[in-house]
């Protein structure tokens, strides 16, 4: 016999082995490594999580008890994959073009970027998972017990609900772990889907095993157990045809509705093309997973005594059989099927409820403020994604203890799934009918949850915990008609089909009737137009206008969401694609829409709109939106985008031209500047150096006055001689005359020498490093890159003017390139001179303080240029930030 | 009393040179180092001559010789201005601006002494 302590231990250990997958998955991914991660098959086998401790534990317990009906719960989704691959498929695009994070997002996005409209969504789906979580607890505590009990010692209730706490806040810890560890685009938890992954492989070969011994070390053979599946009561029970075809409808609805597998199928989806091999692999899998269903109610009703819960039978069988080895990888199936599923559960829901619910409420109260000015809104989506995860369990484990854990796992199960296919009317109506508005949404919404809470939920917590047994009966106030199994008057009906139908009836046709009887706003139209025609064109339209929004505060804005690496790297990229260098691109319609796109991807639509609508002007819709949306025939619209896209190739063509233009006028401009420049570089060192001269000649001083005039004299002769080292070293720079140093070092020294250099002894300047960041071996001309180092720190010591100046140099990989950023704590440089700052002479601040003839940074960009690398400004650090792209043919390695 | 001499300059060196010369020959020199708020020192205690640097921090020596010819305490305040730039171009934007005479650096002392006991004896 297994003892107790031993099954915690594996089940510790099982818990550890996830983990490992989880970080391991996770870590391939970050260095984009992730081939197998993003195959067909780890896809399917995360649509498993549909199979959960119901399915593993219960759907035995249903055969037991209702004899075939069980099966109902695999048809639905078989039905869908195979079927309605298409639906399927639209909603992929859909989540892969808008950047859906959610079930609920996907429905605000559609209707509007409803904020409204997120939040009933988010809270309906709350209130359906939450007697599921509740149920997966349930699951795992009572295979405990039964564990527990084999090794001869009692659960009370005690001890019951001190193992479900306990599992609570396990659950928690590993999927705020791993489920908040990043905000990255789109949602993808690859660690996360890598572990289900796992855990869906042993749920099913547990109950293959287990199947395999009942048939072969029970029964005695397939043939035998054919004969006792006749001469058992599941063969003969009487299948009701109104409770089936609910019962396939909520099941496959569920497999699209359900917030956890909106997650899987598509959030997580990394290929639509995976869809394809789903829809064969998946219902296969069900079969396997069904297969031995009948068998083990069968020989466990035959072999165990009479009133043993059925539930149990995969575990009890095995134990009372002596099999404890096979018992306990039956329990690990077990708790693979919780645990999977009330990860993913919980972090859908945790996205939901903190996207539509935490950071609008966050945003709302800031708003004077504005989205830029509010600190980190990275860390506020993160801790609210955290406090939500645990939030979610604690419901879960709040439910199990009302509910008092009684009820059969099925029938809790059934009631959780029918609340969330609420969605179905809206999402189905919202994906392929263009006249779907909010109004209908909303209210299709809120009655099919309050009916379905009426009916469904309320009594399942028990009879008398909410709704009285006299409300039951009688109705409430002794409103007949509105009894909760009698609606309508209507009696007779099985309490679940009654549910399901009434809430799905009213629900649908106060969608149909608030869409037809409402007027969509125009943004919703936008919306509804490229939801329903996703497959024409993905390329989407702009709801935004030019604006007076600063490039650079949404910049600040974006890193605080996206992350500083992401968001330079997508800022950069669209300025090149505007063909404009440096990180600020112009503030077009195309760009916000874009940016638009990328913030959702980890805030939800409504919340990136409103963030956008912030900074840029218009935070409504202009006058051309409506315009686009009088006209709305598809085809126009193409022809319109084509036209668009012409437009915006001639006007790139355009600038190009002008550029160029520019830039001639500006070389002859600049080649007198130059001139001009030089002879005021020169004249005026050789100014003092004559009048002092002339003063000393004169005689007549004291002897102090005498070598104070000698040493100014001595100082601007240096000065003289550095301007012409630095104007014959631009010169060769330029030219390409010069001759690199072929030199292997570490990075680590070369900053340290450049720090010494350049920071004099008498210097304020704080230098914070990070040493273990600047290992790294270098192999290129060393005496040159220290060059550009010396230059940025002098720089940041002569200019910057903070009361405790301080350098900050981080060593950092940003897409496969490793950078060296220098960030003072000064006041920065004002953006009309971020470009100019590394042109020949061009000093911005105050002259003598500076020292410097202005060919610094021209220099340090003529050597990066020659080393292979880049120098450029980094807008929105606060100081002044210089950016260093070291050579790719440099690293020797990274220690 | 001692004549004031106002010097529009950023260079220290050059405003001690200058200082020192003037000093020498009598003069009172008040030194002003940023072009933006020149006009402000200027008319907060009028000079009886103004040494005006061209490339200056702020603002530029014409603009201020422009803005001094322009109002009525100073329109006929010698100006001697300084550059180091000696374009011909600046001289004659000097002389139409109204400058009294035009400098180009590196000057030789006599010539500053010369020219501002000229200035303040016309």
């Amino acid at each position: 016999m297994v003892s107790f302590n031993i099954l915690v231990a594996v089940a510790l250990l099982y818990v550890a082995l996830l983990f490992g997958v989880a970080f391991y998955a996770e870590r391939r991914a970050a260095r984009g490594f992730g081939g197998w991660l993003y195959s067909p098959i780890v896809y399917t086998l995360s649509l498993s999580i549909y199979c959960t401790a119901w399915t593993f534990y219960g759907a035995v317990g249903y055969a037991a008890r209702s004899g075939l009906e069980f099966v109902t719960i695999y048809l639905g989704p078989t039905l869908v994959v195979v079927g309605w691959w298409w639906v399927l498929r639209r909603l992929v695009r859909i989540g892969r073009t808008q950047r859906i994070t959610s079930i609920a997002d996907l429905i605000s996005s559609r209707f509007g970027k409803s904020t409204q409209l997120g939040v009933i969504v988010t809270i309906l789906a709350v209130v359906a998972a939450t007697p599921y979580i509740a149920l997966q607890l349930q699951s795992v505590t009572l295979s405990f017990a039964v564990f527990a009990e084999a090794g001869g010692a009692f659960w009370g209730e005690d001890e019951l609900n001190g193992a479900a706490i306990a599992v609570a806040i396990g659950l928690a810890t590993f999927t705020v772990l791993f489920g908040t560890r990043n905000l990255d685009a789109n949602e993808r938890h690859h660690g996360i889907v890598m572990a289900i992954a796992v855990e869906a492989v042993v749920k099913l070969l547990a109950l293959l095993a287990v199947g395999i011994f009942v048939v072969w070390g029970v029964a005695g053979g397939p043939t035998q157990i054919l004969q006792q599946i006749d001469a058992s009561p599941i063969a003969h029970w009487d299948q009701n045809g109104a409770r089936w075809i609910s019962l396939i409808f909520v099941s496959g609805a569920a497999f699209i509705c359900l917030p956890r597998m909106f997650q899987v199928l598509v959030v997580e989806n990394v290929d639509e093309r995976h869809l394809n091999i789903a829809g064969w692999a998946f219902p296969a899998y069900l079969m396997l997973m069904s297969l031995f269903v009948v068998p083990i109610a069968v020989v466990g009703l035959a072999i165990l005594p009479a009133g043993a819960n059925p539930d149990l039978f995969v575990l009890t069988v095995p134990l009372s059989e002596g099999q404890s080895g096979l018992a306990m990888f039956s329990f690990l199936g077990g708790f693979s099927s919780a645990t999977s599923m009330v990860i993913v559960s919980t972090i859908a829901l945790a996205t939901m409820v903190s996207n539509h619910i935490v950071v609008p409420i966050w945003l709302n109260a800031r708003a004077g403020a504005g989205a830029k000015m509010s600190g980190d809104v990275r860390s506020v989506i993160l801790l609210s994604r955290r406090f939500s995860i645990a939030g979610v369990l604690a419901l879960g484990y709040l439910y199990y203890r009302v509910s008092g854990g009684g009820t059969a796992l099925a029938a809790i199960g059934l009631v959780s799934f029918s609340g969330a296919i609420q969605v179905l009317p809206s999402l189905i109506g919202g994906i392929f009918w263009r006249g779907a508005t909010r109004v209908g949404a909303a209210l299709g919404l809120i009655t099919g949850f309050s009916v379905w809470s009426w009916t469904l939920f309320l009594p399942s917590i028990g009879t008398g915990a909410i709704i009285s047994d006299a409300v039951m009966l009688y109705g409430p106030f002794g409103h007949s008609w509105l009894r909760p199994e009698a609606l309508f008057g209507i009696a007779g009906i099985d309490p679940l089909v009654h549910g399901i139908m009434w809430s799905m009836i009213l629900n649908a046709f106060l969608f149909f009737i608030g869409s037809v009887f409402s007027f969509p706003t125009p943004l919703e139209r936008l919306q509804g137009a490229q939801f329903v025609n996703v497959f024409d064109y993905s390329a989407g339209s702009s709801n935004w206008r030019a604006s007076a929004a600063d490039a650079e505060d949404l910049l600040i804005m974006s890193q605080r969401i996206m992350g500083g690496t992401e968001a330079q790297g997508f800022f950069q990229r669209e300025a090149a694609a505007q063909g404009k260098a440096g990180y600020l691109p112009d503030v077009t319609i195309e760009f916000v829409s874009l940016l638009e796109r990328e913030l959702a991807g980890s805030v939800g639509a409504a919340t990136a709109h409103a963030m956008v609508g912030q900074l840029t002007e218009g935070s409504g819709v202009s006058v051309e939106d409506l315009i686009a949306v009088a006209d709305e025939a598809a085809q126009i619209l193409e022809y319109s985008n084509q036209l668009e896209a012409k437009s915006a190739e001639q006007e790139r063509t355009a600038r190009a031209l002008r550029d160029a233009n520019e830039k001639l006028t500006a070389l002859s401009v600049q080649k007198d500047a130059f001139l001009s420049q030089i002879s005021h570089e020169l004249r005026t060192p050789m100014t003092s150096i004559r009048s002092f001269s002339e003063i000393l000649r004169d005689g007549e001083m004291t002897a102090d006055a005498q070598w104070r005039y000698a040493g100014i004299i001595h100082d601007e002769t240096l000065r003289l001689t550095r301007l012409l080292d630095d104007l014959l070293d631009l010169s060769v720079l330029a030219n390409g005359q010069v001759t690199l140093q072929d030199q292997s070092g570490d990075l680590r020294s070369l900053i340290t020498r450049a720090v010494d250099v350049a920071g004099g002894e008498d210097s304020k300047l704080r230098v914070l490093r990070d040493p273990s960041a600047e290992a790294i071996v270098l192999r290129t001309d060393l005496d040159r890159l220290g060059q550009v180092f010396i230059n940025l720190i002098a720089n940041a010591r002569k200019y910057c003017d903070a009361v405790t100046p301080t350098l900050s140099i981080k060593v950092r990989r940003v897409s496969g390139d490793y950078v060296i950023d220098f960030v003072d704590n000064g006041s920065g440089v004002q953006i009309k001179n971020q470009q100019v700052i590394f042109e020949k002479f061009s000093r911005v601040s105050d002259q003598s303080k500076a020292g410097g003839a202005g060919l610094g940074l021209a220099i340090c960009r003529e050597i990066m240029h020659r080393l292979g690398g880049e120098i450029s400004y980094l807008p929105g650090q606060g100081g002044a930030a210089f950016r260093v792209v070291l050579p790719r043919a440099a690293i020797l390695a990274n220690r | 009393m001692a004549k004031r001499v106002l010097l529009i300059e950023d260079e220290p060196n050059i405003i001690e040179a200058i200082s020192f010369i003037l000093s020498r020959d009598g003069w009172t020199v008040h030194a002003h180092e940023n072009g933006e708020t020149a006009m402000a020192k200027v008319n907060a205690f009028p000079p009886d001559l103004i040494i005006l640097d061209v490339m200056l921090p702020g603002r530029s020596g014409f603009d201020i010789l422009r803005d001094l010819r322009a109002q009525a305490a100073t329109a006929a305040t010698p100006v001697m201005m300084l550059t180091a730039r000696g374009q011909a171009k600046d001289r004659e934007l000097a002389k139409r601006l109204g400058a009294n005479h035009f400098m180009i650096k590196p000057f030789s002392n006599a010539d500053v002494r010369d020219h501002v006991r000229a200035l303040m004896e016309a």
